[in-house]
């Protein structure tokens, strides 16, 4: 029961870089890390290179605006931050990302032996989430850019004031259980963990 | 005609895709597509009538998402009765000749199953039970599981079918790109699973088209010995000019599938983008072609979430280690339900090379079935490797089968009566290979002739329970040949008569045959060779011992198992690097000195050097007192590493390190003077809320309140209020730490802290996680917020002191 306004797309390789996994591991800004930190780090890489598989699900959407709010395409919502973030736009790009469950297991199974792996492996997946997602914008930024158009910044649900109860309009949407392997628990926890959904706007440049 | 019977000598066809055709007429995105059997059933009609005109044998009801998690029981009654009735209007309405049948269509339920996600494995058997009692009440002829892609959800969706009617199954799953589960499962894997559960006919659908599945389904079929089924996409969907289009043709979709029904697939359909025209393509074309017989493969395999174990080409070891007979540290682990313990015990023997882990929990003084039913759930969670569920008590054997996810090795039955009739109808029901020893009420005999006919007496009786010959692995039994110099000859013997009289595979418990001799690694090590040679299936062993490693790297290399001695190569090149290593507590010469008047112990944690660091506590300890290790070298370090975390010095992947630089001294203190080191502090209670799953902060906390002395009880993640409450009392336990990562489990973090201080008005409450800060927290009702793991330790050396003063701890009880 596929639908094809909902496509998907694969990433089989996925290169957060070490400064990005090393802030979301808890290094301050501008630290250097020590050599037993990089050695660490090192080993968690390499852990964790089987464990990576990034999967993108999205659709286009006509965006309005109503009354005390907008018009999603899937979904009402009141929120004045996300009105914020799609001004100009007249469609949006809704996107979920995952890097899948075998970095979850991996993270489980190592946090066992070591705190300090499961930590860099946990960002490590942060990392390679927030990549697979930009990887994916970038591109179809430069896609739209050919006729055109824009892509503004990525806004998820949580941000702002922008509902978390969004999700379970968006899962049903995009249908990410069968495209993406992605879930939503009843707490709307997402299973994987290292997972992203967001819109994105779309509007005319300049 | 009945279906089963149609299906010996005839291919069946099923039906094609049904969402892609709501779309067309309407269905909306989000929208729920069962809803349609009662608000448009004429449209459903007519897509089924189609099919059945297009020659389709079964039709897949317009049930997949029809469970309790997306409708209330009155709609769920009422959406798939109707699905039901408009399926036979369907078949009243077509002109098609052909049998015809109906399928209750079961899709996966979006949700994932614990521990990752938060749906618990008995409340998925649950859901898929409603949906088929109530289709079977209906009057449906068959279920049709689809679309899985999850091993754990498909054997939930299975047992519930197999527990709630007697009607035809098949289960199809959902394979990637990868030729893998979304979860990790390969083919080999789930024909294990499903056909040790007792699946009708097995198969894979969706996802991608005919000729990118070809792979996979060519692996069902040379696997297994069930009829295979094969439902795949109209390849992948593409928007083109606004309309949805896939890129196979109805031509190319039914020459692909029709390809791969000469090779052996007896039940063919389509799924997403496949229409009436594809299937009357498919049906043309395949109905001139005269089905292949379905073959017995008789293989002996188990499984896990990922993967398979076959036995009959290299020997498979199985790992002895996690049981507690004899081993006085694994029996106060599991006294302490230290789950820690177990997990490592596996893993590491996972990293020695066995292929199955047994696992044995029984002690005198616990609740066996728990721990095992909690043992086999973390284990499992975190290897690939299959269980070797190994217990004397059917009740728990039941539990942990049930919740195995996989098919297990079952360990073990015997040629007495009483634990035949306890045995065998679970590994009937649940799938699983059963290690059989060969004793009975007589005792073991001596000879090798009586033991084979106590197996052909145990493989009759498994056959009367509807086993074969491919579910059972006979252990002879190796007896000690101190006290009697013909035993190793006659297990040596029994291994081969079994082997050749009953075809059957064997196993052995290697290391008895040595008890009461000197060496008894070399005489092991020897048996083993020799029982190798007659041809044994598997060995449950020591996987530390070096005797039987090299015996078995050197038999695989001697018998052609081995391409290129590849394998030997590597463990000769691995014996000898370890042998070159330095021991690991020399100190290392790292680019940082130790700072001035810094001890080598004091700079190894601060280092975070953890195998330095007990190296050097053990080295200490020959001259220094355990306590005065503790107070004046371990203790100091981990305060000037906390200190520089809280004046952001050091960052906290280095604290971690540091604490477990330090928990591997206090370790090698516990081990050297085990009086010494012990918790000394008050008990704290840990949890993650009910409804949070994510713990890292949690177990960071765990980690630092241990290494400062603190007797942690670490309850997990998703754990309800009750539970807390229940322990803290249990232990009387004057704090409690909880945490929570989400604003929605904040109400639930909130209703953890009434009920404490309601019933146990003694304890105290800290809370951290990503969503609190200290206005959230009191607002809640907590006594303390702490910001990370350091603020934790001194919250609770804080709590702990005013504790005392108020003389509200434990000695109060």
């Amino acid at each position: 029961m596929m639908d094809a306004r909902v496509e998907v797309r694969t990433y089989g390789e996925i290169f957060p870089t070490r400064a990005e996994i090393l802030r979301y591991a808890g290094l301050g800004r501008g630290k250097e890390a020590d050599a037993q930190t990089q050695a660490l780090l090192d080993k968690a890489l390499s852990l964790s290179r089987g464990a990576l598989c990034g999967r993108v699900c999205f659709s286009y959407l006509p965006l309005s605006r109503k009354e005390g709010g907008l018009d999603l395409g899937f979904a009402l919502t009141d929120s004045t931050d996300l009105a914020r973030a799609l001004d100009g736009c007249d469609r949006i790009l809704l996107l979920a990302a995952t890097v899948g469950v075998e970095l979850d297991r991996l993270i489980l199974r190592e946090s066992r032996k070591s705190m300090a792996m499961g930590l860099l492996l946990g960002a490590i997946g942060t990392a390679a989430v927030e990549d697979v997602c930009d990887r994916f914008c970038q591109e179809t930024g430069e896609a739209l850019a050919l006729t055109g158009l824009c892509l503004s910044p990525r806004f998820s649900p949580g941000y702002g004031d922008l509902p978390l109860a969004l999700q379970r309009e968006i899962f049903a949407y995009l249908d990410c259980p069968r495209r993406i392997g992605l879930t939503l628990g009843e707490s709307l926890l997402m299973t994987p963990a290292k997972s992203v959904t967001a819109i994105a706007g779309i509007r005319a440049t300049n | 005609m009945h279906l089963l019977h149609y299906l010996k000598d005839h291919l069946l066809l099923l039906d094609g895709g049904l969402g892609t055709l709501l779309q067309e007429r309407g269905l909306l995105p989000g929208e729920l597509p069962e809803e349609w059997n009662l608000s448009h059933p004429e449209c459903i009609r007519e897509i089924h009538t189609a099919y059945f005109d297009a020659g389709s044998n079964v039709v897949n009801l317009n049930t997949f998402g029809a469970n309790r998690l997306k409708y209330t029981p009155e709609q769920l009654d009422a959406v798939i009765g109707a699905a039901v009735r408009i399926g036979r209007e369907a078949i009243a309405a077509s002109r098609g000749e052909q049998p015809k049948w109906l399928a209750l269509d079961i899709g996966p339920t979006g949700r994932m199953l614990k521990p990752f996600g938060d749906l618990d494995f008995e409340d998925a058997v649950s859901i898929f039970a409603e949906t088929v009692r109530i289709g079977v009440r209906h009057g449906v002829d068959l279920i049709l599981i689809e679309t899985m892609n999850d091993s754990y959800e498909t054997k939930a969706a299975l047992l519930a079918a197999k527990e709630n009617s007697d009607l035809p199954v098949f289960v199809s799953n959902a394979y990637g790109e990868d030729g893998k589960l979304m979860t990790g499962a390969t083919p080999a894997a789930m024909v294990a699973l499903l056909e040790g559960m007792g699946a009708d006919a097995i198969g894979v659908n969706c996802s991608q088209g005919p000729a990118a599945l070809a792979g996979v389904v060519e692996e069902y079929l040379r696997l297994s010995s069930l009829p295979v089924l094969f439902k795949p996409n109209a390849g992948l969907p593409r928007t083109v000019d606004g309309k949805t289009v896939f890129d196979v043709s109805p031509e190319d979709f039914s020459g692909e599938v029709t390809r791969l029904i000469e090779r052996g697939v007896r039940i063919a359909g389509g799924c997403c983008g496949t229409t009436p025209t594809y299937l009357s393509a498919l049906s043309k074309r395949a109905s001139a072609r005269s089905p292949l017989p379905v073959t017995e493969k008789h293989r002996t395999a188990v499984s896990s979430y990922a993967r398979a174990v076959t036995f009959g080409d290299t020997p498979i070891l199985i790992g002895e280690r996690i049981n507690p007979t004899g081993k006085k540290r694994f029996q106060e682990a599991l006294r302490r339900a230290d789950m820690d313990y177990i997990l490592r015990e596996g893993l590491s023997q996972e990293e020695k090379g066995v292929h199955v882990l047994d696992v044995n929990v029984g002690l005198p003084d616990i609740a066996e079935k728990e721990m095992l039913c909690r043992a086999v759930t973390e284990l499992q969670a975190v290897t690939s490797l299959p269980l070797q569920i190994d217990t004397a008590d059917p009740e728990a054997m039941e539990a942990a089968l049930r919740l195995y996810n996989g098919k297990a090795m079952i360990n073990s039955v015997n040629g007495k009566r009483e634990s035949m009739e306890a045995v065998f109808p679970l590994a009937k029901k649940y799938g699983g290979v059963v290690v059989a020893l060969t004793l009975d009420e007589n005792g073991i005999p001596a000879r090798a002739e009586e033991r084979l006919s106590i197996a052909r007496r145990i493989l009759a009786c498994a056959e009367e329970y509807g086993l074969s010959k491919e579910d059972l692995l006979f252990d002879p039994l190796a007896l000690t040949v101190s006290t009697d110099p013909t035993a190793a000859r006659e297990t040596l013997r029994a291994v081969e008569l079994i082997r050749l009289e009953l075809g059957c595979h064997t196993s052995l418990g290697v290391s008895n045959v040595s008890f009461g001799l000197p060496a008894r690694d070399l005489i092991n090590g020897t048996f083993f060779a020799m029982a190798l040679e007659r041809g044994l299936s598997a060995a449950i062993l020591n996987p530390y011992s070096e005797e039987m490693q090299k015996t078995y790297a050197a038999f695989c290399a001697l018998s052609g198992l081995d391409a290129n001695c590849a394998s030997y190569i590597a463990f000769a090149s691995s014996r000898q690097a370890s042998t070159a290593v330095a021991p690991a507590r020399a100190p290392a010469a790292g680019p940082d000195l130790a700072e001035e008047g810094e001890s080598s112990l004091r700079r190894a944690i601060r280092k975070g050097l953890r195998e330095q660091a007990a190296g050097l506590t053990a080295e200490l300890l020959q001259s220094v007192p355990p306590l005065a290790v503790i107070e004046q070298e371990i203790i100091p370090a981990l305060d000037a590493v906390g200190v520089g975390f809280e004046q952001k010095t050091v960052y906290l992947p280095q604290l971690l390190m540091s604490a477990e630089a330090a928990k591997g001294a206090f370790e090698a203190v516990k081990a050297a003077m085990p009086d010494v080191g012990g918790a000394t502090r008050a008990p704290i209670v840990l949890a993650t809320v009910k409804g949070d799953i994510h713990d890292i902060g949690k177990n960071i906390v765990k980690l630092l309140l241990e290494n400062y002395g603190f007797a942690v009880t670490d309850l997990g993640r998703d754990v309800p209020p009750e539970r807390i409450l229940e322990e803290t009392l249990r232990q009387n336990a004057p704090i409690v730490g909880l945490s929570a990562l989400m604003t929605t489990t904040v109400p639930a973090m909130e209703e953890t802290v009434k009920l404490l201080h309601e019933k146990a008005p003694h304890c105290r409450v800290m809370v951290g996680g990503a969503v609190l800060n200290p206005d959230y927290a009191k607002a809640i009702g907590a006594d303390r917020y702490a910001k990370d793991a350091m603020e934790a330790v001194r919250c609770a050396e804080e709590l702990e002191r005013v504790c005392h003063t108020t003389s509200c701890a434990t000695e109060n009880s």
